[in-house]
C-alpha cells in the first residue's frame, strides 16, 4: 500500500529495502550502465585502486537502490523530485546493504505536496556508507 | 615551496562554462526493462517499468524509466570525456590519477519514457583540494543538465569527482 500526503508524519521511517550485493549485482549493473570499471569487476584492480578486500560496488548501484526503496515506500501515485548522497565508504563483496530514510518535514510548495527524508544506506554492521536526502511529492 | 595541486589551467579555463550538449540514442522499452531488472535484482521490478496495459493505468500512462536510468550509456559513436583529459586534474608528475564517485544531488523534472531523445550538456562549477586517506585529493564538482526532445527538463545533477 502506498502513502499519501496526509498521512505521512515528521519521524515516520522509510520501510527498509534490501540487497545482498557481489558480482552477480555489480555485473548486471555495468551492463545496464556500460560501467565497466575494472575496479568494480576484478579483485587485483581493487586492489591496486586501494581497496585491500578487492573489487568493490558501484556507487550509482547504491544511488538505484535508495530511489527503489522510495518507490516501494511512494507507489506509482508518488513522485520522485530529489535524490543526493556522498559516497563515504566502499561497497564490499557480499554486503548486505540497506536503505534506510527517516520523514525530516512535509510541506507544499511549487504546486506539489512534498515530503523531505534523510537517507541513508547501511550494511550489515550498522555502517553508514552513503548519508543523503530526498524529496517526494505526493497525492 | 609550491603547495601540491592537481587542478589544471584547463579546469581554470572551463569552470562555470557549459559544453557543447551532446545526444543519447532514443529510450526503448527493453532498456528501461533491461534497467529496470538490473537494479531490482534478483526480485522483479515494478510493473511500472516494463507492463504497458498496468503503466498505461497510472498517472503516468505508459512505461515510464526509473528516475536513476541513463539513456547515455552504451552509444554508437563515443564521446570523448568532456573533450579534454585535464578537465578532471593531473598530477605534478604527469602520472594519471584514480577517479571514483564522490556523491550527487539530482532533481528531477518529466520523467523519461520509450521513444524520448535526451541531451545533456555540463560544466565544472568548482574543486577543492585536500589530504585524506588515499593521499593528496582533488573534489571536483559538475553538474549537467538533461532534456527531452521537446526541450522540457528531465534531470539536474550536481555530482562530486574524487581524484587521488
Amino acid at each position: 500500500m502506498s502513502v499519501n500526503f496526509e498521512n505521512v508524519n515528521v519521524g515516520d521511517t522509510l520501510p527498509k529495502w534490501s540487497r545482498k550485493t557481489s558480482f552477480a549485482e555489480w555485473n548486471r549493473y555495468a551492463a545496464v550502465n556500460e560501467e565497466f570499471v575494472p575496479f568494480h569487476m576484478d579483485d587485483e584492480a581493487g586492489r591496486r585502486a586501494g581497496n585491500e578486500q578487492g573489487a568493490f560496488g558501484m556507487g550509482n548501484l547504491r544511488y538505484a537502490y535508495i530511489v527503489n526503496a522510495l518507490h516501494a515506500w511512494i507507489g506509482d501515485t508518488g513522485v520522485v523530485r530529489e535524490v543526493g548522497c556522498q559516497y563515504r565508504a566502499i561497497n564490499q563483496k557480499d554486503d548486505v546493504l540497506t536503505v534506510i530514510g527517516e520523514v525530516t518535514d512535509k510541506r507544499t510548495e511549487d504546486g506539489e505536496q512534498r515530503v523531505y527524508l534523510d537517507i541513508n544506506v547501511v550494511n550489515q554492521d550498522g555502517g553508514a556508507t552513503c548519508p543523503g536526502h530526498a524529496v517526494v511529492a505526493l497525492p | 615551496m609550491t603547495e601540491l595541486t592537481y587542478v589544471t589551467d584547463e579546469m581554470r579555463a572551463a569552470q562555470g562554462q557549459w559544453g557543447e550538449p551532446w545526444t543519447a540514442p532514443p529510450i526503448t522499452d527493453t532498456d528501461i526493462r533491461r534497467w529496470a531488472m538490473a537494479t531490482f535484482y534478483p526480485e522483479q521490478p515494478p510493473r511500472i517499468y516494463w507492463d504497458a496495459d498496468y503503466a498505461a493505468t497510472t498517472q503516468w500512462g505508459g512505461i515510464v524509466a526509473p528516475p536513476d536510468f541513463n539513456p547515455f550509456a552504451w552509444p554508437v559513436e563515443r564521446r570523448s570525456r568532456g573533450g579534454s583529459p585535464g578537465l578532471a586534474g593531473r598530477r605534478p608528475d604527469g602520472k594519471p590519477l584514480t577517479g571514483m564517485n564522490g556523491g550527487q544531488t539530482d532533481t528531477y523534472g518529466v520523467p523519461m519514457r520509450p521513444g524520448d531523445v535526451v541531451s545533456a550538456r555540463n560544466r565544472l562549477v568548482d574543486w577543492w583540494e585536500r589530504e585524506g586517506r588515499l593521499g593528496h585529493t582533488l573534489y571536483v564538482r559538475s553538474e549537467i543538465e538533461w532534456r527531452n526532445q521537446d526541450d522540457e527538463l528531465v534531470r539536474t545533477r550536481f555530482s562530486i569527482g574524487i581524484r587521488y
